[in-house]
């Protein structure tokens, strides 16, 4: 495998300093997917969308089409674009409001007229300052260019796009929980059932959730067609997607890169893309998915960058964050510090992952400082048990919503991947790695 | 909350309710379609452990403790029980390995950071953390880190601590404070392990229901100052009562420790309180363990009230009334009779009105409304209101006069059931989730209800048509249950009754709630405390025969009301036209548990009634309510300390219970009743409670069939009167109430709610009929107005009189037309006040506001005076300077203040004028 010669389908506008404003996107194709979208069907459009077979990038990797299709039984109240990209090591989001805010608000256009709902709610995290500013300004020259608002483009269709910043809870991008937030409440996850989005949603309405990158895909995909964006990738595995590259390699930073066609070991290693671990260490182990994802180890680098093929490996793509750790990484420590977040971010609502998680923490930095018994690696993986029963993937859980159970994953793979590391910091009273 | 009721035993229950079928741990359970999975296996026999769970709030599954194993498509899953629905052939496990293994995982999570200080904690003994622990927990916790720490406690409000290491954070308290009071004034802050429940920054959680709060915590976290390191639940002993505070009649679990109280508990009785209690009702209790009681009988000599035997007492009285009657019985006058139970009101009615002969008795103060209006219109209950198409409310501000009762009418009204029509001088509690509010000048009440009945009657000044006509639609069909109460003390009580009268006659469908306020005051009305009537809801004419055959005598004519006696005591000047007989003054005045000097709105009258009569006796337990003027005081038991049964607004009657010895030689009211006619060498023939009640049920035609067996075999609900008219009957639950011992800790009997009547019935599941009552009494069928009963007039024995119906003439006295100078004032009730409950509260009299006069704006602005500024406040008679605020609610041209608190250190009640229609005013600069 190898780096493919794949277009550039979300990140096109990058390379020019002025990518965000509304002069440079205008001369590069810009609202043209939205322009040739509302000559089309609403019908039409969402088939496109499912011709794609565009997997939602926020994490859960659901078919937005499907999602679509699945709603458009029922009339759709609200589209709300969930951009509360707040998790270690994950950032493509960040790029796309900050660097192409207009192709965003493009594809919340058309999805919005493919849904035909009239109100849409941008959610973005809090601290992103910049983008936040670009997506305003975006939208005020969109509505002033008489993209968003009434009768956009002189179609006759009107759909109004409120942005709305978030507060500084990792838990508002659970979708349930950010639209508790945007109802003006805590963000607390909802119950599912009952409270699926689509059933359920905001205000008590059917309302669709999806990614900043699943929409700012959406205009390409118009564009070209869907049969041109499954003609990229393979199988589930359609398009080209973001990966935000953190840890031990020379190169860290956001790929497009086609998917399947690619392989961790290419992201990680190819000079285009990851470059290659610096100071010539080795690959100790790299989590393929986010910090909720279980680690894989050096023996499945090869493995592509494919949703249902990571997946039959056990573990996710997840939100297309992938964490590199060398053989100078301890991994008891790695793993404390993903707890640490959970632990903070829990958002205290339900009882195994407000009282777990800070537990586990206090286990783990327990054994790292150097206070470790030996029995502390069985109790780690029972209280994980208690948080998600069975400790399979994808887990099972006893909370509310799946912020709980992405706990075990770095704890499990830490404990299973390296059970002798945790055993030496117990038995000498510290970190052998200093 | 509004579903939750509708799902709930007693409420609406019909016999074709939908249900589903599913598996329960192997075998076929039955379930009402939407029932909580938690809700249908509890009354299927299985317990399901919860903290968050509370059957009477919204579910939020967030405790985790009820996860069972639900079947789905993707194979059983862990699933909240109290978050989902029973469904049509859902295969539920609630034993497994899984389950069991998930539940040892929650309790030890919530150990994780609760600290292990039950022998220290209030909860201990009570507390469902600590029960369920012992039933499902690991047995041992793993944890060996460092629990957390905060500050403790912290106060929430005057009332509630809060040790917030101890919370579990299952948002009970919360979700009361949001959901049930309608305050979210708690909430929580902070998230993951640091998360906690408070308040909002310099907003105390200022609630007058925040003592359920307390109640409802699963664990120590919340605490009752008076209650705090006060008691072990071990050692409190507990009888069932009802809270006589108000007249609501919330059932309570009264516990004590070594005769005193220590503390009171909402016991969850479904028509009436849900569980819920006020925080008045709640702590009142104090002023029964620590006011300072009158504990012997005393006769002023040389000025000063001297101790002396109950002999020398009642001998003293006796002379005292039979000389008060030299020119005839009227010239006696009883008092009060609110504090009564209704054994004791109808010993004492009888003593009045049968063995003296006068008819001027009355249980209410100038602050209530006619006896024909109260007794006459017909009856709605709580649940009749809450389930209603609308309700419209003409009274005070229900959540500072009857706050449980606006807890349940609340619930509804948001959860979208039920429209309320407000009609209101100015805004109270209930207005922001009102329908329509339609604002009126005092003395345009009746106007006002004319007009919603009546396209052509003319509209009272400054009426809105818009709302008039939502008003009307909303009233225009669908059941409509009318609350009655007082919107202003400073108002005739008859105009406002009128205005009931009109809506009566207008809609002969209308039910009515009488929003009085004083504790067994409907009792009281109902034992004939009342001029013109006698006991059981019967008019003194039509049941002059009736009551000749048992009592020595009857009134020949009706009598006074309080305003009355008070005007004839206090002479000639005071006296006015309407006196039924001006040459019998009112010489005597017996005051039962009441004194006219804090108690009657016009605070002038009062002083000048009690100065002008010749002899006053006082049956008192309070001393800080002792009159000044009393020549004989004689000591009663208060609640808490005296059997016997009581009666709500809806005319429900319950029993009380009696948990105290009373202190010193205070006796039960009966029995003072009893020994004084012994006195006066009568005989009221009432040697025992039970006695005196079996003449009740034989002699009083609303409580007929409402025998002592019946009573006990209602249990808590009790039981409407009348049985044969009021639709209710025995609202006893056709299933086992609430087995729950996690919703609301600390009352030890919940489950004899509801079980198995004991006498008079058939061991049956199904709620007993009210026919089945009326059938079993004596005498055969006995409709409420008795005409099948009786013989012929004439031959034979007197007919049973019929009860008052609508009444046709109240006798509503003119209300003149003001000049463009002129205001009217509005008194209104507040909760705490300075009444004798409060005062002698420790907790409670902390919290008594000092609220300024309300004007509104624009007259504010007409005077020059800023908001905040003194204004000076002058009638004919009296004038204050007190500070006043601007409230946009009320109507131009009229002023309102708040009766029985301190205001510029005076008193509002020294303006109102109780003999005038209105009290008109004039706003001037100081």
């Amino acid at each position: 495998m190898a780096v493919t010669d794949a277009p550039r389908i979300v990140t096109s506008r990058i390379g020019f300093d002025d990518s965000h404003t509304l002069e440079r996107f205008l001369a590069t194709g810009g609202y043209e997917g939205l322009r040739k979208a509302l000559t089309m069907t609403p019908e039409a459009v969402a088939h496109e969308v499912d011709a794609a077979s565009l997997l939602g990038r926020g994490g859960a990797g659901f078919p937005a089409g499907r999602k679509w299709s699945m709603l458009r039984k029922n009339p759709v109240s609200y589209l709300v674009v969930n951009g509360d990209e707040s998790e270690p090591a994950t950032f493509k989001d960040h790029l796309l409001v900050e660097r192409d805010p207009h192709q965003l608000v493009e594809g919340v256009l058309i999805a919005a007229y493919a849904l035909q709902v009239s109100q849409v709610f941008v959610f973005l995290r809090g601290e992103f300052a910049l983008g936040l500013e670009r997506v305003q300004a975006a939208l005020n020259d969109a509505y002033a260019h008489g993209a968003v608002g009434e009768d956009i483009f002189g179609s006759g269709f009107s759909v109004d796009v409120v942005l709305h910043p978030g507060a500084g809870a990792y838990i508002c991008g659970e979708e349930t929980a950010l639209l508790e937030s945007l109802e003006g409440k805590r963000g607390f996850p909802r119950i599912k059932p009952p409270f699926f989005p689509a059933a359920i949603g905001l205000y008590g309405e059917p309302t669709v959730v999806n990614n900043v990158e699943t929409m700012s895909n959406l205009p390409w995909i118009i564009r070209h067609g869907g049969a041109a964006f499954a003609a990229l990738g393979e199988g589930r595995s359609t398009g080209t997607r973001l990966f935000a590259l953190a840890g031990h390699v020379r190169n860290p930073g956001v790929f497009e890169i086609e998917m399947v066609k690619t392989t961790f070991a290419d992201l990680i290693h190819a000079p285009v893309l990851g470059g290659g671990i610096p100071h010539g260490r080795e690959l100790k182990a790299f989590i393929p998915g986010g910090v909720s994802a279980p680690w894989f180890g050096p023996d499945q680098i090869d493995l592509p960058l494919g949703q249902d093929e990571v997946a039959a490996a056990g573990s996710m793509l997840g939100s297309g964050s992938v964490v590199v750790m060398d053989d100078h990484t301890c991994a008891v420590r790695a793993a404390w510090r993903i707890t640490k977040f959970f632990s903070r971010e829990s958002c205290g609502q339900c009882t195994p992952c407000r009282e777990g998680s800070g537990w586990l923490e206090r286990i783990m930095e327990r054994i790292e400082t150097g206070s470790g018994r030996e029995e502390d690696l069985d109790l780690l993986l029972d209280v994980c048990d208690n948080i998600a029963p069975g400790l399979t993937w994808p887990p099972q859980q006893t909370t509310i919503c799946v912020l709980g159970p992405s706990i075990p994953s770095s704890i499990g793979s830490a404990i299973q991947m390296f059970r002798d590391e945790f055993l030496v910091h117990i038995k000498e009273g510290g970190c052998p790695y200093g | 909350m509004a579903d939750r009721d509708a799902a709930r035993p007693g409420a609406g229950q019909d016999a074709a309710e939908a249900t589903v079928t599913f598996t329960l741990d192997g075998r076929e359970v039955t379930a009402r379609k939407g029932e909580m999975l938690i809700a249908a296996a509890e009354r299927a026999g299985t317990f399901i452990p919860r903290f968050c769970y509370h059957p009477r709030m919204s579910s939020v599954g967030v405790c985790r403790m009820c996860l069972v194993e639900v079947s789905g498509p993707r194979g059983a899953t862990l699933q909240p029980s109290c978050f989902i629905e029973a469904t049509e052939g859902a295969v539920v496990d609630t034993l497994s390995d899984k389950v069991k293994k998930a539940q040892d995982g929650v309790l030890e999570f919530l150990l994780v950071n609760h600290p292990l200080d039950c022998p220290v904690c209030d909860k201990g003994g009570e507390c469902p953390l600590q029960d369920q622990t012992l039933a499902y927990g690991p047995g041992e916790s793993r944890f060996v880190e460092e629990k957390r720490h905060f500050e403790k406690p912290i106060p929430v409000s005057e009332l509630v601590l809060l040790d917030r290491e101890r919370c579990i954070q299952c948002s009970r308290c919360t979700r009361f404070a949001s959901e049930v009071a309608g305050e979210a004034q708690i909430d929580f802050i902070g998230r993951g392990e640091e998360i906690e429940v408070n308040t909002f920054p310099d907003l105390p959680f200022s609630s007058y229901f925040s003592g359920n709060t307390v109640q409802i915590c699963p664990v120590g976290a919340l605490t009752a100052a008076p209650y705090r390191f006060a008691a072990r639940p071990w050692d409190l002993d507990q009888v069932e009562s009802t809270c006589t505070t108000c007249a609501v009649g919330c059932r309570v679990a009264v516990q004590s420790s070594a005769n005193r109280v220590t503390r009171l508990l909402g016991i969850d009785s479904d028509p009436v309180n849900h569980g819920w209690l006020c925080d008045k009702g709640r702590f009142a209790f104090e002023a029964v363990n620590d006011g300072d009681r009158v504990t012997e009988p005393m006769v002023r000599i040389d000025g000063e009230l001297t101790p002396v035997t109950w002999h020398e007492a009642l001998e003293r009285v006796a002379d005292g009334l039979r000389s008060a009657a030299a020119d005839g019985p009227e010239g006696i006058g009883f008092i009060g009779g609110a504090r009564l139970t209704n054994e004791g009101a109808y010993a004492w009615t009888k003593l009045a009105k049968g063995v003296l002969g006068t008819d001027s008795v009355d249980a209410q103060l100038g602050d209530g409304l006619p006896a024909a209006a109260v007794l006459g219109l017909p009856r709605a209950t709580i649940d009749q209101a809450a389930t209603a198409a609308t309700v419209v409310l003409l009274a005070g501000d229900l959540r500072e006069e009857l706050p449980v009762l606006y807890l349940r009418l609340r619930s509804r009204v948001v959860g979208g059931d039920l429209s309320l029509v407000e009609l209101s001088p100015q805004a109270t509690a209930s207005t922001p989730f009102a329908s329509v509010s339609l604002r009126y000048r005092p003395g345009d009440a009746a106007g006002l209800a004319r007009a919603m009945v009546d396209d052509t009657a003319s509209l009272p000044a400054g009426t809105d048509p818009a709302a008039l006509a939502e008003a009307r639609r909303l009233t225009g069909s669908g059941p409509v249950v009318v609350v009655i109460g007082r919107p202003s003390l400073a108002e005739d009580g008859r105009l406002v009754a009128e205005a009931a009268r009109i809506l009566a006659e207008a809609r002969p469908d209308c039910r009515f709630l009488p929003a009085l306020r004083r504790g067994n005051v409907l009792g009281a009305l109902d034992m004939g405390m009342a001029p013109g009537v006698l006991p059981g809801r019967v008019d003194l004419d039509d049941a002059r025969a009736w009551f000749a055959r048992e009592w020595d005598t009857v009134p020949e004519r009706a009598g006074r009301d309080t305003v009355g006696m008070l005007r004839s005591a206090a002479g000639p000047a005071a006296g006015g036209s309407g006196d039924p007989d001006p040459t019998v003054r009112v010489r005597a005045l017996v005051l039962l548990g009441a004194d006219p000097t804090g108690d009657l709105p016009d605070a002038r009258l009062a002083g000048e009634g009690l100065d002008g009569a010749e002899f006053v006796v006082q049956v008192a337990s309070s001393t800080a309510a002792l009159s000044t003027r009393a020549d004989v005081v004689l000591p009663a038991a208060e609640a808490h300390e005296r059997p016997g049964t009581t009666t709500n607004i809806e005319g429900r009657v319950t029993r009380l219970g009696q948990k105290l010895v009373p202190p010193g030689q205070a006796w039960p009211d009966w029995m003072i009743a009893a020994e004084l006619a012994s006195h006066l060498d009568a005989d009221l023939g009432l040697d025992s409670l039970h006695g005196v009640w079996d003449e009740v049920e034989r002699l009083a035609p609303a409580y007929r069939g409402i025998t002592r067996s019946v009573l006990e075999a209602a249990g808590g609900d009790g039981v409407v009167a009348p049985l044969a008219t009021s639709g209710v009957g025995i609202s006893r639950r056709s299933v086992p109430g609430p087995l729950d011992p996690i919703a609301f800790p600390g009352v030890e009997s919940v489950e004899r709610q509801g079980a198995p009547p004991r006498a008079g019935f058939a061991e049956s599941p199904t709620a007993v009929t009210t026919a089945a009552v009326a059938t079993g009494g004596e005498g055969g069928a006995a409709d409420a107005s008795g005409r099948e009963d009786g013989g012929t007039e004439g031959d034979g024995p007197p007919a049973r009189p019929p009860l008052l119906g609508v009444p046709a003439d109240l006798g509503a006295p003119r209300v003149p037309p003001t000049d463009s100078y002129t205001s009217r004032l509005v008194a209104s009730r507040r909760l705490y006040d300075r009444g004798a409950a409060v005062a002698a509260s420790p907790a409670l009299a902390a919290l008594v506001p000092e609220p300024p006069v309300r004007v509104n704006p624009h007259d504010l602005d007409d005077l020059g005076v800023a908001p905040g500024g003194d204004v000076l406040v002058r009638t004919a008679t009296a004038s204050l300077v007190a500070p006043a605020v601007a409230d946009p609610s009320l109507p131009r041209k009229v002023v309102a203040a708040d009766f029985n608190l301190p205001l510029a250190g005076g008193s509002i009640a020294d303006l109102i004028d109780a003999t005038a229609p209105v009290t008109e005013l004039r706003l001037e600069t100081p």
